[in-house]
């Protein structure tokens, strides 16, 4: 009977919440449409097109093949040549300070190897820090040089182009695939911690909390049945996110489904459990707002190796991001999606974010009955 | 006749600052029962402990037979509450807030159906069970709050400045809903700003800084302080308070 009653209790507050999330169309059609539009606006933003590219060449000993090679590069409206260097070494600072995006290195003698029939090695060296415009650069550059080649009058020799990258970071090249899973742990950190802060603190604002502490309702039936309906948009935006990915980038799925959908059940708790510490510390929904965009938003953001490579942040934020869910959530999603990794390979991540959810289970309960009991 | 309401020593410290004296009170069951004292007196800090939303530093209290302590659980399901802020949800229609309260309260869905669709009856508002709550007007939303906090037929109904800017035809009313919920044998502890309605209690009580500084029924106060109205007896009681803390 106690058992039922509470089951019922639960089923209705669960109804009720559902029901909240339907009628709100506008808020529901955001959410789910978001990581579709992010997928697709993100993955076309980085695969953007390039022009007006800053252009160098390294022309030791010029001759009248280097000059056309030359007069060819300036002749794109692709290229814009921005120095012509005797070294190679004289590249260095240019590329440094983000000058100069492609240089050409031209060998001595280029016009003699030519007409000499003997191979001649053009080096491009590519500034691939912005990964896919680097690829594009590289391609761009390596057209001009064939259109070049192609022009030239009884060539024998053959010319042989030597692509150099020179990588800051993302060493793989591939930013849709490594942007992906950082995605899918942005839309989930926003539907659970986010969605739950608000949508709890706006009970806390219309006083209708009040109404549900004094019912029988347990506290850990008001948090579960908050919590439920927006875990099972989660999980819809997982999907989506996924299916957006290969459809339109074909960005590869090698692990196991089931194992992604359950670190982000995971993860999602994580999120959720930090919804209700931000919703009990918070006194009006305007602040759980800004408390779950300062608390779980930035850090999933910046801290978390989506956009900027742990490795490359200052020590005093290696640190710090430690303690940032997403950190270990895109590890395992990159582990299970790119390189087909299982539990063996990701039991660490998968431990400590269970960790921080039992911790985290513990403040909010604690938060929550502290500021309402 | 059994006590729905028995108030011990019950006392609120915030820090240095005592919301609550050390109030003792018996509210007997069926009675309605004012709850006076001007604002910032203690009136919600001692709902909230009796209630179960607030600890109290110490004293004992028993709601509907159950200590607020040690029974908190049974309390909550004795009671009722509606608090001076709307108390149900705009975004949700007449029929899904019944349903949603009825369920928490454990009520089964015939249950839920049977009594939702007679207080719509008696509240002639059957026609509204489909409309979003936060289309109707705000009387009717305090009606129907009441209503609600009703509907799992508690012995205590706890009613927190329920008529807040309700007009008077609609303030009747809503007294008259407590008179007849109150012969079907609730209790009623309701707390008002407004003296006319404090005349219709069956008891009250005039809470200054933290101390109950009267308590009897209407009659037997104004005979006590020889004033004409409650009116008088409140502004004479609360009044050195107000100059004191000035």
């Amino acid at each position: 009977m106690r058992v039922r009653d509470r089951l019922q209790a639960l089923r209705a507050f669960v109804t009720k919440e559902a029901r909240h999330i339907l009628r709100d169309r506008q808020t529901l059609t955001i959410l789910l449409l978001m990581p579709l539009a992010q997928v697709v606006l993100f993955g076309f933003a980085i695969r953007t097109d390039v022009n007006e590219i800053r252009f160098a060449v390294v022309d030791p000993a010029p001759d009248a093949a280097s000059l056309g090679l030359r007069a060819r590069f300036a002749g794109t409206d692709r290229f814009r040549t921005v120095a012509t260097v005797p070294t190679v070494a004289a590249l260095e600072p240019l590329f440094r300070r983000g000058d100069v995006e492609v240089a050409l290195v031209v060998p001595r003698g280029l016009g003699d190897a030519l007409r000499d029939g003997t191979p001649a090695r053009l080096q491009l060296i590519t500034d691939a820090s912005n990964p896919n415009t680097g690829t594009t650069m590289q391609t761009y550059a390596g057209a001009v040089i064939q259109q070049w080649q192609a022009g030239l009058p009884g060539t024998r020799g053959a010319v042989r182009i030597e692509p150099q990258v020179r990588m800051r970071f993302n060493p793989t090249l591939e930013s849709v695939n490594l942007f992906v899973p950082g995605l899918i742990a942005l839309v989930l950190t926003l539907v659970s911690a986010q969605m739950t802060a608000i949508s709890l603190s706006r009970e806390k604002e219309r006083g209708t909390m009040e109404i549900l502490l004094v019912s029988p309702l347990h506290p850990w039936q008001i948090i579960l049945g908050k919590v439920a309906p927006y875990l099972l948009l989660a999980f819809a935006n997982v999907v989506t996110a996924l299916v957006a990915a290969w459809l339109v980038f074909d960005v590869p799925f090698r692990g196991s489904l089931v194992l992604l959908l359950a670190a982000s059940t995971l993860y999602a708790l994580v999120g959720l459990a930090l919804g209700v510490f931000i919703a009990a510390v918070t006194d009006s929904q305007r602040a759980a707002m800004t408390g779950s965009m300062l608390g779980t938003m930035l850090p999933s953001t910046l801290l978390s190796g989506m956009i900027f490579p742990i490795a490359s942040l200052p020590l005093p934020l290696q640190v710090l991001s430690n303690i940032v869910p997403a950190r270990w959530f895109i590890v395992i999603v990159r582990g299970v999606m790119l390189k087909g990794a299982g539990v063996v390979h990701l039991w660490q991540e998968l431990a400590v974010l269970t960790l921080m959810l039992v911790v985290l289970l513990a403040v909010a309960t604690r938060s929550f009955k502290a500021r309402l009991a | 006749m059994s006590r729905a309401i028995e108030v011990q020593d019950l006392t609120r410290r915030f820090g240095a600052f005592t919301a609550v004296d050390a109030i003792t009170v018996d509210v007997e069951a069926g009675e309605v029962f004012g709850f006076l004292g001007a604002n910032g007196a203690g009136k919600t800090t001692a709902i909230k402990m009796l209630i179960g939303l607030l600890a109290p530093t110490s004293g004992t209290a028993r709601v509907a037979g159950f200590d607020i302590l040690t029974q908190s659980e049974e309390v909550r399901r004795s009671i009722g509450y509606m608090s001076q802020r709307f108390s149900l949800y705009d975004d949700l229609t007449v029929r899904e807030n019944i349903t949603l309260y009825g369920g928490i309260y454990g009520l089964t869905d015939a249950e839920i159906r049977e009594r939702g669709d007679g207080m719509l009856e008696t509240l002639q508002l059957a026609d509204t069970r489909k409309a979003l709550v936060g289309t109707l007007p705000l009387g009717w939303k305090q009606k129907l709050a009441f209503s609600v906090a009703m509907l799992h037929r508690p012995k205590v109904v706890f009613l927190d400045e329920p008529t807040g800017g309700v007009d008077p035809v609609t303030r009747r009313q809503f007294w008259e809903m407590i008179y007849a919920a109150a012969a079907r044998g609730t209790t009623v502890f309701v707390t008002t700003h407004y003296m006319d309605e404090a005349e219709y209690c069956d008891r009250l009580s005039i809470m200054v800084d933290g101390r109950i500084a009267a308590m009897g029924s209407p009659a037997a106060l104004k005979r006590e302080f020889g004033a004409p109205s409650i009116d008088e007896i409140f502004v004479r009681l609360a009044r050195p308070a107000a100059a004191g803390a000035a």
